[in-house]
């Protein structure tokens, strides 16, 4: 391993030993699968992860055995189900160390989470108002604001990236200014690795006057997270990306600014009075958490967060980094292969291109070797249109991936490179 | 299973590498546009038809190993064939891609039986038939973009 390697696993804690990881992937049932007749190497981690058997346990649990509403019943089972629910919260608030649970906003996921942002903070913008995002943005953090600059008469305004798939820090400094209301960016881009400095970002953004939202669907399961750290004003994230269920996730926001935001959808735990004449609404964070929520999702995503914590983030982004470093070392001696983002701070992705090679080729190809990747513009097109690429294949890493299954991924694009020759 | 020379064949690779018919196309009187949003694959049709036959086709664009075999196979069968025919071409084509294990092409469709390994990934279908819904547009002078999804 070279110098920064070091320095990061330094930083992250120690890396984990192949016995460690070994072990951890005894709670994925799933990774014991065949696949064309090979073992599974399971590499698309960005786009959804594996899920361990304490959450797959967990949410048959409470279908089994506490499956009533929330927030309503006088019941024994309905008083059980909420318990379990709000105790989720509380392991949502103390992951992030959002400073209340009121904080905590479940919604069905990353993308519904700008959503709502957009829908209900975005009520306040005006003609000439600015947002800014970057141009490493995902199609979720792109298109809610460009709805919601064709509703406001706002202006979107896109930081750009460099070839290495780094934000300009000076022209994202130049775009802010005093028309600037929101600034709306990714932790860590899903198409490029890129770890963008979220604490820098934000005071700009702050001293600029702006609100800030963090999209952290890809961080959340490969960095600590603490929002108070970061000092963003908004945080979005998934539960299927830090192995938990589909279908649900996080939206974190500082209290004094939600109470300040109208409901996002109407119905359910939002409400507290209802007449014909006026509707009073509950307080935070129900009142943006309309209708019958994914109880079970709540419940599976606290038990995913235990599980990370059973084994700790900084153990989970050591390991990470290392087969990382180890994947772009590998990579670099893949004649033909060119890597599309190979910023100084990167976490998880191994994005490129193998020259004759079209993307799609090559996870048909990966495929028969049982290994998974993403080949495509993974939802972030601009990104491509920036590189000239219409597509690109990711290996994407979690904490269950190994040193030999590095290997396996490259011995089969090798052997994308024979076929196409 | 499934071997990685069963769907890529040497000829698929082939026409990948020097796609046949490739370019614009003089004196055309037929164009359309065909993409896939998955991959971000595209190419545009041209054809020459006269009296109901195509004299000419080519295509242009970039794309996958399937679809751009696909595009240049295509056009290389449809010279010389009606728009029945070719119409006729596609029902075949699109059974052979989509088709069971033992589907057999319900015609003999020559070169384009290549392309039959691409059933066993159900991803692929849309790569393989990308440039043969693009035809259709073509024949029925739709403006639209044609798209995949």
């Amino acid at each position: 391993m070279n110098a920064p390697v070091n320095e990061r696993n330094a930083h992250h804690g120690a890396s984990p030993s192949a016995l460690e990881v070994a072990r951890w992937r005894q709670d994925f049932p799933i990774l014991s699968q065949i696949v064309h007749g090979k073992p599974l190497v399971y590499l698309d981690n960005a786009a959804t992860t594996q899920k361990p058997s304490s959450v797959i346990e967990c949410e048959a649990r409470y279908y089994r055995e506490l499956n009533a509403n929330v927030h309503r019943g006088v019941h024994s089972l309905s008083q059980r189900a909420t318990e379990a629910f709000e105790a989720a919260r509380d392991t949502v608030r103390r992951f992030i160390n959002a400073a209340r649970r009121e904080e905590i906003v479940f919604v069905r996921g990353t993308t519904e989470a700008i959503n709502l942002v957009a829908a209900s903070f975005g009520q306040r913008l005006r003609p000439g108002d600015e947002i800014l995002i970057t141009e490493m943005e995902h199609h979720s953090d792109i298109v809610p604001w460009q709805l919601l600059c064709e509703r406001s008469g706002a202006v979107l305004r896109v930081a750009p990236i460099d070839d290495a798939g780094e934000l300009r820090l000076e022209e994202f400094a130049r775009l802010l200014g005093p028309a600037t209301r929101l600034v709306a960016l990714t932790h860590l881009s899903n198409a490029l690795g890129t770890l963008n400095p979220v604490r820098q970002l934000v005071e700009l953004a702050h001293a600029a006057g702006a609100v800030v939202l963090v999209d952290g669907a890809q961080a959340a399961a490969h960095l600590p997270v603490d929002v108070q750290v970061l000092g963003c004003d908004f945080y979005a994230f998934s539960g299927h990306k830090l192995y938990g269920p589909t279908g649900i996730g996080v939206l974190y926001g500082k209290a004094a600014l939600l109470e300040s935001m109208p409901p996002y959808q109407g119905g359910g735990d939002m409400i507290r009075q209802v007449t014909f004449a006026k509707t009073t609404y509950n307080d935070l964070p129900y009142k943006f958490e309309a209708g019958t929520p994914n109880i079970a999702g709540v419940i599976g995503l606290g038990a995913a967060i235990d599980y990370v914590n059973t084994i700790g983030l900084p153990a989970i982004a050591a390991h990470e980094q290392a087969l990382l470093a180890y994947a772009t070392e590998q990579a670099a001696q893949v004649p033909g292969l060119r890597l599309i983002g190979t910023a100084r701070d990167k976490a998880s992705i191994l994005s490129f291109m193998l020259e004759g090679v079209h993307p799609h080729d090559v996870g048909t190809v990966l495929d028969l070797e049982g290994v998974a990747v993403r080949a495509g513009h993974h939802c972030a097109m601009p990104v491509m249109a920036h590189f000239g690429v219409p597509a690109t294949a990711r290996a994407s890493f979690a904490l269950y991936n190994t040193f030999e299954e590095v290997d396996v991924l490259m011995r089969a694009i090798r052997k994308a490179r024979e076929v196409f020759g | 299973m499934t071997d990685l020379r069963d769907l890529y064949q040497e000829l698929i690779v082939d026409h990948y590498r020097r796609p046949h018919n490739f370019g614009p196309l003089e004196d055309a009187n037929r164009h359309a546009e065909g993409f896939n949003p998955l991959c971000g694959d595209h190419l545009t049709l041209s054809l020459r038809v006269v009296d109901g036959v195509i004299e000419d086709a080519s295509f242009e664009g970039s794309g996958c190993a399937i679809s751009t075999a696909s595009a240049s196979l295509m056009t290389d069968a449809l010279k010389g064939k009606t728009q029945a025919e070719a119409e006729a071409l596609f029902a075949v084509f699109h059974a052979l891609v989509t088709g069971g294990d033992d589907a057999r092409p319900l015609a003999p469709i020559g070169k384009l039986e290549v392309l039959a390994g691409v059933r066993e990934f159900p991803t692929r279908v849309k790569c393989a038939t990308l440039a043969w819904h693009t035809l259709l547009a073509a024949l029925h002078g739709e403006s639209q973009p044609v798209s995949t999804e």
